[in-house]
């Protein structure tokens, strides 16, 4: 009796033990679990606030100020055979003195604050007209343009009254005289399209990513036109002509490892071959092209390689059986069959090669080139480089269109996968 | 001119195409031929195209050198005299005269007058060798013409030679990888050797002081510039770490929740989500880190420093309160979540090739999810993973775009995260991007730079890649 009694405890006494253990082992599993969740909350966390903080920094670039007001072209002050060489700044900003009914002292500080609220780009706008229209002068015409960048800043809310006065670009009376051009409705606030328009300038208020935009998609023709076929044709070697032997194993080997090797290095061969050694010229898409050509040619390759992997064998058997040679095999039946696998790995490659910087940056990508250059031999920019240059510019106002320029280079790069996704869904086969 | 001649050899080759074929169909007299019409029509562009781009290829490599000589040969005197760097600015200056541009430099008495028949000489010699190379083409073109018109018959194998053609092009094409590689390497170990008759290769590699700046003149104080490489080595290794520590945790714990916790549809959409992590540019990752990042952290620091002042930990609120933007933490952490996705790639990946049975077995024999993956899995899936980990290391230590905009250029031997550290690559463009003479040790020194990174990155990419590949036979 006692000793079943003694038996039944033991027993009851191992399974708590059991029960026990099995709380801890389910709690330990729990804890795993949550664990992973967390790491991709992390992850997922990190790109969302990548996202926004992006975003938030760069709307505000997609709008901008401008002003508009009627200039009386002073004939005392115009050169009409030279126009460019006035000071219109000057003359607008002490004629609008005179409108709001503002006396200057001797200095003349106060048409100096005003004018500093304008931007320079009206020099050439009023220049502009008196040449095509050299009848104004003597006339009152009103005239539209950009505001200086600091004033910019101060009416997207970048610079605010909080800082002290001596601290910021902005005067407590240049602040003023901004918030009752605003509320007169001679400042209107509209669409930025001088981003989309025009090339680069030291100005911010006056710079665009179209120089930008047109050197990297010149580059990336020349990317695309080099790597693209140089690496369907050396898959298609690797994997349907080729030996085994030891030579191929070199290059198979060669081919891996020239993927994993930073892109920086290949900014110094860049440098060493291209511009050194062939004398092409620093910074010109046609050098930058190639740089990043031989970057994407081992991607490509691969890419390339998996999908000729994934044509089955019998395809080919049945095209050698009706009396095709091997080229006709590969070049009627494999290569288009694997078409879209090569496809969607060359697009994501040039995506790639899209955003790519520091071997630009070695070649001469990083001085200023003013306005916009299509030729493929001239230095130009490109959109990732531009976005360093920019990141490194003193000028506040550069912040927002830094991140606008990232807005626009992700809106290529999410373009060109969605491309590639859309081609795999559409055409992809399986075997 | 360079495209007329273009359009006509695209011309000529589509006629010579047409040609080839009419030829093969009417002297095959009821004979059957032994290649297709077609294949005798690529035969004859091939034989048209070939020497016709053989001479234009020779044409533009020696035309510049041939100009050059020319030039040289024929200058006068006082060119003559000049130094050699004034000649070859003077000589680009009478080109863009005689191609009717302006000079770019104001030239000085005898040579202003030189600069129009200058120019005309060299637009003349330009004009020549160009009008040369061009028309030898063209003869070339019409003598393979010939050749191919006198070879097409019904017994000649035109399949065979056209495919040895096109097998050779590829081969070419596959060539090129390994051409790639030998241009790194030659043009990474040529300026590196020149670095290294200045600068003694023990203290680069050994020095721990490193400040390239040469001085303008002689005399001035600390003129010599010292070339010792250890701290850069130190600051790429302790944002490789932070970066590491960042994104092999949360690398392998997604991994893992993915592979073997995670629903289809979970699955469905992280993965592309990480993708997208992924794809983002570095140059994005170095703007975040510069703008975002690094005044976050330098705040949070401040603010913990102005809370310790004052109190028991004066020394350490002290330092906290003068931490800086450029801190090693912040380019290593935005570097960590860059890696976050790689890591978590490949570590899948390699996971998902460890057989079911293994998994099988430990569930059978009761262990819990977590047991298994800690027990089974993951000792199984552990040298596949760490050549995935080695493989993400090489990749923090080859990445720029972050360190040069989030890392500072202060060159300290430190451990401290929150130090200004900088790296390899941040003084590989830091030395590129400056003034350039391609004969001062400032500037050779990133080729320097660049052969260690090279060096370094391709053994750990060799030593990870043979790891994955051994791992991944031992399941196949």
């Amino acid at each position: 009796m006692t000793d079943a009694a003694s038996k039944t405890g033991a027993v009851s006494a191992r399974a708590e033990k059991l029960k026990a253990r099995l709380k801890g082992r389910y709690a330990r599993e729990a804890r795993f679990k949550w664990f992973g969740r967390g790491a991709i909350a992390i992850a997922l966390a990190f790109l969302a606030i990548l996202l926004t903080s992006i975003v938030l920094q760069g709307y505000t670039a997609f709008y901008t100020h401008s002003l508009t007001l009627p200039v009386y072209m002073d004939p005392a002050r115009i050169d009409q055979a030279y126009p460019q060489g006035t000071n219109f700044e000057q003359m607008v900003a002490e004629q609008q003195l005179v409108r709001m009914g503002v006396a200057d002292d001797e200095n003349g500080s106060k048409a100096t604050a005003m004018r500093n609220l304008l931007s320079s780009e009206l020099k050439f706008i009023a220049a502009d007209r008196i040449r095509a229209q050299p009848a104004l002068i003597g006339q009152t015409i009103p005239l539209t343009t950009p505001l200086s960048d600091d004033a910019e800043m101060y009416l997207k809310g970048k610079i605010t009254r909080e800082t002290p006065e001596n601290l910021r670009r902005v005067s407590d009376q240049q602040m003023q005289w901004l918030d009752s051009l605003k509320s007169q409705g001679v400042i209107r606030a509209h669409f930025n399209s001088a981003l989309f328009t025009k090339g680069d300038s030291t100005q911010p208020e006056l710079a665009g990513l179209l120089g930008a935009v047109i050197g990297s998609a010149l580059m990336l023709t020349v990317t695309a036109l080099i790597a693209i076929p140089v690496g369907v044709f050396a898959a298609v070697w690797l994997e349907e002509y080729a030996p085994r032997n030891r030579l191929t194993a070199i290059i198979e080997v060669n081919i891996n490892n020239l993927a994993a090797v930073p892109s920086i290095v290949y900014g110094l061969l860049g440098v060493a071959l291209f511009i050194n050694f062939l004398h092409l010229p620093r910074a010109s898409p046609l050098v930058g092209g190639l740089v990043l050509a031989l970057m994407a040619l081992p991607t490509i390759i691969i890419a390339t390689r998996s999908s000729l992997k994934a044509v089955p064998p019998s395809i080919r058997d049945a095209a050698l059986a009706m009396g095709a040679s091997r080229t006709q095999t590969v070049f009627g039946h494999v290569l288009p069959l694997a078409m879209p696998g090569v496809m969607t790995g060359s697009i994501i490659s040039m995506a790639h090669a899209l955003g790519e910087t520091a071997p630009l940056l070695l070649i001469g990508m990083i001085s200023f080139v003013p306005g916009i250059s299509a030729a493929i031999d001239a230095p130009g920019g490109a959109l990732p480089s531009l976005i360093y240059i920019w990141e490194n510019a003193s000028e506040r106002a550069f912040h927002e269109r830094t991140a606008a320029a990232i807005l626009v280079l992700l809106a290529f790069m999410i373009v060109m996968n969605a491309a590639a996704i859309l081609l795999r869904r559409r055409f992809e086969r399986r075997w | 001119m360079t495209w007329i001649f273009l359009i006509f050899m695209a011309v000529f080759a589509v006629l010579s195409y047409l040609g080839g074929r009419r030829l093969a169909v009417r002297r095959s007299h009821g004979v059957k031929p032994h290649s297709r019409p077609g294949q005798h029509g690529l035969y004859a562009v091939i034989g048209v195209l070939a020497p016709a781009m053989a001479i234009l290829i020779l044409a533009s490599v020696f035309s510049a050198p041939i100009e050059r000589h020319l030039m040289a040969a024929g200058s006068p005197e006082v060119v003559e005299q000049l130094e050699p760097f004034r000649r070859q600015a003077f000589m680009a200056d009478a080109r863009r005269v005689g191609d009717g541009g302006q000079a770019l430099q104001i030239w000085a008495a005898p040579y202003a007058e030189l600069l129009p028949t200058e120019g005309r000489r060299a637009h003349n010699i330009h004009a020549l060798l160009q009008w040369g190379g061009l028309t030898a083409s063209v003869i070339a073109a019409i003598l393979g013409g010939l050749f191919v018109f006198l070879r097409i018959r019904p017994d000649l194998r035109a399949r065979n030679a056209v495919e040895a053609w096109v097998v050779g092009i590829l081969f070419a094409c596959a060539t090129v990888a390994v051409l790639t590689t030998v241009g790194i390497i030659f043009s990474l170990v040529y300026d590196s050797l020149r670095f290294f008759g200045m600068v003694s290769p023990l203290e680069f590699l050994f020095g721990t002081q490193w400040s390239p700046q040469i001085a303008i003149r002689a005399d001035q104080v600390g003129s010599s510039g010292a070339f010792g490489a250890v701290p850069l080595f130190a600051g790429t290794f302790l944002i490789m770490l932070i970066a590491m520590a960042v994104a092999a945790p949360v690398g392998l714990f997604s991994a893992i929740y993915l592979s073997e916790y995670a629903s289809k549809t979970t699955r469905a959409v992280v993965k592309p989500l990480l993708e997208v992590l992924a794809g983002v540019p570095t140059v994005v990752y170095g703007f975040f880190a510069a703008l975002t990042v690094g005044p976050a952290l330098r705040v949070f620091f401040n603010t913990i420093g102005s809370w310790l002042v004052g109190g028991p930990l004066d020394g350490l609120g002290q330092y906290l309160m003068l931490v800086q933007n450029q801190m090693a933490l912040v380019a290593g952490c935005v570097m960590g979540i860059m890696l976050i996705p790689f890591v978590s790639s490949l570590s899948d990946d390699i996971m998902n090739a460890v057989p079911q049975s293994l998994r099988d077995g430990s569930y059978a024999m009761g262990a819990t999810k977590s047991e298994t993956v800690k027990k089974v899995l993951l000792p199984a899936a552990l040298p596949g993973i760490a050549g995935a980990l080695l493989l993400a290391v090489s990749r923090a230590i080859g990445e720029t775009m972050i360190v040069t905009m989030a890392a500072g250029l202060a060159a300290k031997l430190t451990l401290n995260p929150l130090e200004t550290v900088t790296t390899v690559t941040v003084q590989i463009v830091t030395l590129l991007t400056g003034d350039q003479e391609f004969n001062s040790p400032k500037t050779l020194a990133a080729f320097g730079l660049g052969l260690t990174l090279f060096v370094v990155t391709l053994i750990l990419n060799i030593v990870a890649m043979r790891i994955v590949a051994t791992y991944r036979e031992q399941y196949d």
